[in-house]
Order: C-alpha cells, then sequence, then structure tokens
C-alpha cells in the first residue's frame, strides 16, 4: 500500500526544521565544533558564528546584541524570566500578575513561587475571545507588583493580546512586563514597539530545532540566573552553548521575518478557508477565540455533542495530524484551561480541535481537512447521548 | 516511556466499526426497551447510554450510546457484544461484569484510559436495575459504589 501523504496541521506543537535552517547547521556537526569559550581558532570560528548569530536576533527584535541569552528552550526562558526576575526583584515585592490562559510554562512557574517562595500571584481573567484588558491588569496592580507576564498570542486558540498596550500599564507603574512570544513568530517582534522588558520565544515553532530557545532581557532589568556554572550567556544561563541551534534558530527567525507580510497573508487565507468551511459544512460548531485578532495558522474549533480525542483519532487514520483540548488528551485528563477561561463549560472544551497551519500547508491540505471532517464529525455524533443547545452555553 | 494513546486493533475495529448501534433517529424513538441506563457527565467528558431488551431472564438485545474518547466508545461497543453473545447472558451474571472483564476482550488500553473511559458495566447495570424497577423485581436491584471524580472537574 503506499502510505498516506499526511497532512500536517499542528505546527504550533512544532514545525519542521527549514532546509535552509539545517544548511548553515551543518557546519558545527563535523567541522567547527569547538568551544566557543576555547582559547584557539576552532573555538574562535564557533564563537564568531554564535556572535553573529546573536547580533542578527538583536536586529531582528530591534535591541542590541547583549540583550539577548539563548537557552534551551521557549520553557526555560519562560522560567528564566519568572524566577529570576522574582528572585532578583523579591524583597521590593512578591506581587506577579499573569493571565489564566496562559502556557503551562507560565502558570507552573508561577505555582511553583507560590508553594516554594510565598510569591501572591493574581491570575487574570480574559474575555470570551481570551484577551487582557489593560483596565483590568491596571486594577490588579498593588504596591508590592514586581512583574507582569502576559502572553503575545494564546497557543491553543491563536488570540492576540495588545501588547503594546498593557506594557504602557506596567510602565506607567514601573513595573517589569514580560510576554511570552513563543506562537509570535509570524507577529511584529519589535520589542521596542511592544514595550517589553522581557521576552521568551522558542526554535521549533519557527522552523528551527527542538532544543533552542531565547530571552530578550531589556539592559536596565534585575534578573539572576537559574542555572549555575561556567558564566555563559552574559551569566544568565551557563552551559556550553549550542551553537549549532543558536545559528540555526538565528537564520529561522531572520527567514520568517523577512516574509512575514507575504507568509502571513498566504497562511490566513487558508485559515479562513477552513474555518468558513467548517463553518458552512458542519452544524453545532463554536469557532474559538477572536475570530480576527488570532494568529494566521490558528484554527480552534469546538464540535458540540463529541469528544476531541475521538475525532482526533478519526484525523489520524485519515493522515491529518491536528490537537485537541480534550481531557483524554491531556497528561492531567482535565480539559483545556484556556477554553474554559473563556466562559465555555467543560463539554465544549471536551470537543475542541485545533488545526495550525504552516509554511508547508496548502490549500489542497485544507480541502483534504473539509472532506473528511464532517463525516467523521456525523459519525460521532450518530454515537453520542448527549446533545448540548447552542442557545444554552452562553447564559 | 508509555504510550499515551496506543491503541490495539481490536479497539480500533470497535471504535471505527461499532457493534449493535442505532443506525437511524427513528430506530432510536421506535425501540421498545425494557430497560435503560444512562451514567456519567458530559463535563467529565464521558457519558454512556443503554437499552436492553430482556427475555427469560437473559439481556437478548442490547443498543448504546457513548460520548467519550476512542477507548470510551470501544468498550461500551465490546461491552454490547459480551451481553448479547451466545443467546444472551443471564442478567445475574451481566450485573457481575467488571471493567477488566471488557478490557481483557479488547486485548488492551492504556493505563490512564482504563479509570475513566470504562463505564459500560456501570449504564449495564442502571439499565438491569430499570429494568428490574419496571418489572417489579425492586428486591433483585442493585446498588453502585459513588463514581470516583477523575477527570479533575469540579462540580
Amino acid at each position: 500500500m503506499l502510505a498516506m501523504k499526511e497532512v500536517y496541521l499542528d505546527n504550533a506543537a512544532a514545525t519542521f526544521v527549514d532546509p535552509r535552517v539545517k544548511a548553515v547547521m551543518d557546519r558545527f556537526w563535523l567541522k567547527d565544533y569547538g568551544n566557543p569559550g576555547s582559547f584557539h581558532s576552532m573555538g574562535l570560528r564557533a564563537l564568531r558564528a554564535m556572535n553573529s548569530a546573536r547580533s542578527a536576533v538583536a536586529n531582528v527584535l530591534n535591541c542590541s546584541s547583549d540583550e539577548v541569552v539563548f537557552t534551551g528552550c521557549g520553557t526555560e526562558s519562560v522560567n528564566l524570566a519568572i524566577k529570576g526576575v522574582f528572585a532578583a526583584n523579591k524583597s521590593k515585592g512578591r506581587h506577579i500578575i499573569t493571565t489564566r490562559v496562559e502556557h503551562p510554562a507560565v502558570l507552573e512557574a508561577c505555582r511553583y513561587l507560590e508553594k516554594y517562595e510565598s510569591a501572591k500571584v493574581t491570575y487574570l481573567p480574559v474575555n470570551k475571545f481570551g484577551q487582557v484588558s489593560a483596565s483590568n491588569l491596571e486594577n490588579a496592580i498593588r504596591p508590592d507588583t514586581i512583574l507582569i507576564s502576559v502572553m503575545y498570542a494564546n497557543n491553543e486558540i491563536g488570540t492576540i493580546n495588545h501588547i503594546s498596550e498593557l506594557s504602557k500599564v506596567a510602565k506607567k507603574h514601573n513595573i517589569l512586563f514580560h510576554t511570552d512570544a513563543c506562537q509570535a513568530g509570524l507577529l511584529d517582534i519589535d520589542v521596542k514597539k511592544l514595550g517589553v522588558d522581557l521576552f521568551s520565544m522558542n526554535g521549533s515553532k519557527v522552523y528551527a530545532p527542538k532544543g533552542v530557545g531565547l530571552l530578550f532581557i531589556r539592559k536596565s532589568v534585575s534578573i539572576v540566573p537559574l542555572i549555575h556554572g561556567g558564566g555563559q550567556e552574559f551569566g544568565l544561563r551557563s552551559g556550553t552553548e549550542n551553537v549549532a541551534f543558536i545559528v540555526g534558530f538565528s537564520k529561522a527567525l531572520q527567514l520568517m521575518q523577512s516574509e512575514r507580510k507575504k507568509e502571513s497573508a498566504r497562511v490566513s487565507r487558508l485559515r479562513d478557508k477552513l474555518v468558513n468551511g467548517i463553518l458552512n459544512l458542519i452544524p453545532k460548531v463554536i469557532l474559538n477565540g477572536h475570530p480576527k485578532e488570532r494568529l494566521a495558522g490558528n484554527v480552534n474549533v469546538s464540535f458540540l455533542d463529541i469528544e476531541g480525542e475521538a475525532l482526533l483519532l478519526y484525523l489520524n487514520e485519515k493522515g491529518i495530524c491536528a490537537s485537541s483540548g480534550s481531557a483524554c488528551t491531556s497528561k492531567r485528563l482535565a480539559p483545556s484551561h484556556v477554553i474554559t477561561a473563556l466562559g465555555l463549560p467543560y463539554e465544549v472544551a471536551h470537543g475542541s480541535i485545533r488545526f495550525t497551519l504552516g509554511r508547508r500547508t496548502t490549500s489542497a491540505d485544507v480541502d483534504r481537512v473539509l472532506k473528511v471532517l464532517p463525516g467523521a464529525v456525523e459519525a460521532l455524533r450518530r454515537l453520542s447521548p448527549v446533545h448540548i443547545k447552542e442557545e444554552d452555553l452562553y447564559g | 516511556m508509555a504510550e499515551p494513546w496506543f491503541y490495539t486493533e481490536t479497539v480500533k475495529d470497535h471504535f471505527f466499526n461499532p457493534r449493535n448501534i442505532f443506525k437511524t433517529e427513528e430506530e432510536i424513538k421506535g425501540y421498545k426497551a425494557d430497560g435503560v441506563g444512562e451514567v456519567g457527565s458530559p463535563a467529565c467528558g464521558d457519558v454512556m447510554k443503554l437499552w436492553i431488551k430482556v427475555k427469560d431472564d437473559r439481556i437478548v438485545d442490547c443498543k448504546w450510546q457513548t460520548f467519550g474518547c476512542a477507548s470510551a466508545i470501544a468498550s461500551t461497543s465490546m461491552l454490547s457484544v459480551i451481553v448479547t453473545e451466545h443467546n444472551g447472558m443471564l442478567l445475574d451474571k451481566a450485573l457481575d461484569i467488571k471493567p477488566q472483564d471488557i478490557v481483557s476482550r479488547l486485548g488492551e488500553l492504556p493505563l490512564r484510559k482504563f479509570h475513566c473511559s470504562v463505564l459500560g458495566h456501570r449504564a449495564l447495570r442502571a439499565a438491569i436495575n430499570d429494568y428490574f424497577k419496571k418489572t417489579k423485581q425492586e428486591k433483585r436491584m442493585v446498588k453502585d459504589e459513588p463514581m470516583q471524580a477523575t477527570c479533575g472537574v469540579k462540580q
């Protein structure tokens, strides 16, 4: 049997490594594998490659090179931002403000600080699209607030926050502002325009390999490292630098940003085609997240009366890779905290499916999903004893 | 590392080709059940409903519906086969069916799926109790332990 071509619509989970990225990494395996901290030509070549990668990233982010710290992943960047800023500033106060819809990297780092460092954390509610309001943020500020962390774009539902408005509130009250921008590769990532003090990103969402991340840290920010050792990365992240991945990540970010406008337009057209197709072909579907202010590649829908994991298995059988906010696909066996934070009941979260489009997604891929999906949903609904009324969902 | 959602061929077969299901809405409406049972909650992500027909203290027909993940669907399908094969299972025997009996017929289920998705035996007991109630055999009704919340939902 011929292998079915897989339609990969889980780009928010991981992207392929762009061949142009892989190409610039190749020389670091067998040729220029020296330690950038070493006193010889081989080390110097690695150091130079890393320095130029760092300055290219700084150029993309509109900051200076010594404000870019490379890490092992997005989760590490977020942990360094939150725990590192907390440790360095806790004498001023122990209050952190974040939101209910953050990635677990942020939420669990905050819960850790609550449990072991007597931090006080406010988890802001969001509107029905998943956005935080500037006035809610301002009202949550206390005299002991030292850090605000609000994600740029949500990983599950793709909703984009107005970061520059929110960071103004932080600045007005002289509080540090961090944004988790791991999903924001196709957005404007100029940190000056965004007005943020700390900014996390990772490689595996922008066509670089898994296992590399970065944290922009504005020069004036007081922060201490989580990983101690040889003092690499300006003393903020010890450990021999992963030169190949750093060089690849830098190339990936440059490519993503230079192709941003065109690619964003192309992907959002496909996204809209998929959303409209689903809404037209299938009854009892809810689009989760903001209808317009959402990531170009994100489609998140809840199919009422059925459970997401079952639908994923149907899709997988037809060669379509997607993800779900269903409890059955989560490690915690609880439904998506993001979709429930939108005010929707658990049963709607259980039936949510996320399709995330990417650089290799084509119109034919969208057609394939639209061909398979209605039948799969109908088959599962025929088996279901649950009949949710749409009008009951928004009380 | 354990594979969180590995399903055997038998599970997939029952998921993609569920046995003993209603084909149409009309069929559900016209179905003369002797007992009906429903357990679970949509918020928890699993609901199972079972319809049985009883003759000479045996289950001669069984239909079902399930809202839940693939293993929940496959396990209810398998249960409907177990209780109706060999001219139908005696009610007393059917009351004794345990999740393990269903799982072993399916081959294997991911461990984490075991507790939350195998609820069919409870729906079956509820349907049999319903039959006992309707036929004035209340003495034979059995009581189930309350379900443990495994889904993390606060209700």
